[in-house]
């Protein structure tokens, strides 16, 4: 594996503490899409960011915030690479991520046991049906919820309905 | 990366990528309801994103995307069929995630040039397959009237399907192994929406099956001068 240095830590840290610019509640380091800081030279990193989906559209927001963090503490040089591989899932997103999405108000993915077909089996729109894992709502933790629809706000998003305090929420779902 | 990348399977998939996020877009502002524009907007977000990375690969994605003559794109005439009525885009969306979420599925294993973009993106079409076979179930077996349009609509794009499964170069899959799959997964969508798989044809020489030379259906030449008329008048204009 490759080693990491004490100084590339500290530049991971600093890097990562960026806020998502779509979920300012988390950092890029809780929503596991910081892969890694390699030091080039005294004053020159390289940073490996995976995006969430593939057209995701905060992926250059979050590159300009990495680059402004890093110069803030005495890096001139900030190259900013996408890598692709290996795929991030909602399972990269930290425990700690998890409980900050749902005190946000957005219920969080449940982890997948593998991956595969989307494990889906719902009606056209707004029917429910029995669920081994339920979507638990992020206000009131009924787990009687319902889909509204598979896509919501944004790409990694679906839209859900509580059906014991009637609050529509989102949920962030499992890629 | 040492694998070398097949520009022609490239332009295909990108192609097939961006054109039809171009179609999905064009919903913005007239879909039935919120919630469905919400999400053809959303599911035209994830191509456009998978057509960047395949053109990129390839070259300057702005000049290939907004720059080329309509004779040089590659992608299949199904994904530039216009939006029609809601079933046509249904059945549009249903043919051709069953046929991406299958190829994606192969390419994302083992270490080709197209293995990191297809496992990444099989999981975003998961959800675009998932949303039409949903919307069919719901049409088809529906009312008389969202019935017989899922029916119509399902035929009248039934003859640009064949072209899916034609061999590309550089593109390493079964295309008789793809097709079989997918008549078996579509079939099993539409008999549960009270359909039946189409009997024509699944191209026809008067018009179908070769887009992936660069020969397209007539809407196709709109729809592109649409897509390219601000970057062709405002060259090199940014944001």
């Amino acid at each position: 594996m490759v080693t990491t240095t004490a100084l590339e830590e500290e530049l991971i840290a600093i890097a990562g503490s960026v806020p998502d610019p779509e979920l300012p509640v988390l950092t890029l380091r809780e929503l596991g899409v910081l892969r890694a800081v390699h030091l080039r030279g005294a004053d020159a990193v390289d940073v490996e960011l995976t995006p969430t989906y593939t057209g995701c559209p905060a992926i250059e927001a979050m590159s300009l915030d990495i680059e402004r963090a890093l110069h803030e503490h005495g890096i001139r040089e900030v190259t900013v690479r996408t890598v692709l591989t290996p795929a991030w899932s909602t399972d990269d997103i930290t425990p700690e991520g998890r409980r900050k999405l749902r005190e946000f108000g957005i219920a969080p993915p449940r982890t997948r046991a593998q991956s595969g077909p989307v494990p889906l089996e719902l009606g056209p729109t707004r029917t429910r049906t029995e669920e081994q894992d339920p979507v638990r709502c992020p206000h009131c933790g009924s787990s009687d919820t319902e889909l509204l629809s598979r896509f919501s706000s944004t790409a990694c998003k679906a839209l859900r309905r509580c059906l014991a305090c009637r609050e529509p929420f989102d949920h962030f779902k499992e890629l | 990366m040492t694998t070398t990348v097949p520009t022609t399977a490239a332009l295909a998939l990108g192609d097939d990528a961006l054109v039809l996020s171009h179609r999905l877009g064009e919903w913005a502002g007239h879909a039935p309801v919120l919630e469905e524009e919400v999400a053809l907007a959303n599911i035209a977000l994830d191509l456009l994103g998978q057509a960047r990375v395949l053109l990129s690969l390839v070259g300057d994605e702005d000049e290939l995307a907004y720059l080329r003559e309509e004779r040089a794109f590659r992608n299949v005439q199904l994904v530039e069929q216009p939006n029609g009525d809601f079933a046509h885009t249904i059945a549009r969306q249903l043919y051709f995630s069953t046929y991406q979420h299958l190829l994606y599925d192969r390419l994302a294993t083992g270490d080709g040039p197209f293995a990191p973009l297809a496992a990444k993106a099989v999981k975003e079409v998961a959800y675009h397959r998932d949303h039409a076979e949903q919307w069919t179930l719901r049409l088809g077996d529906g009312t008389d009237e969202s019935h017989e349009r899922m029916r119509r609509a399902c035929e009248a794009l039934w003859r640009f399907t064949g072209e899916m499964f034609q061999p590309v170069q550089g593109l390493d899959v079964d295309g008789e192994q793809l097709r079989s799959a997918w008549l078996e997964s579509v079939g099993e969508v539409l008999r549960r929406a009270t359909l039946t798989l189409p009997e024509g044809p699944q191209s026809g020489a008067w018009s179908a099956g070769a887009g992936r030379q660069g020969l397209h259906t007539e809407p196709f030449g709109r729809m592109l001068a649409e897509m390219q008329h601000l970057h062709r008048s405002h060259p090199g204009a940014s944001w």
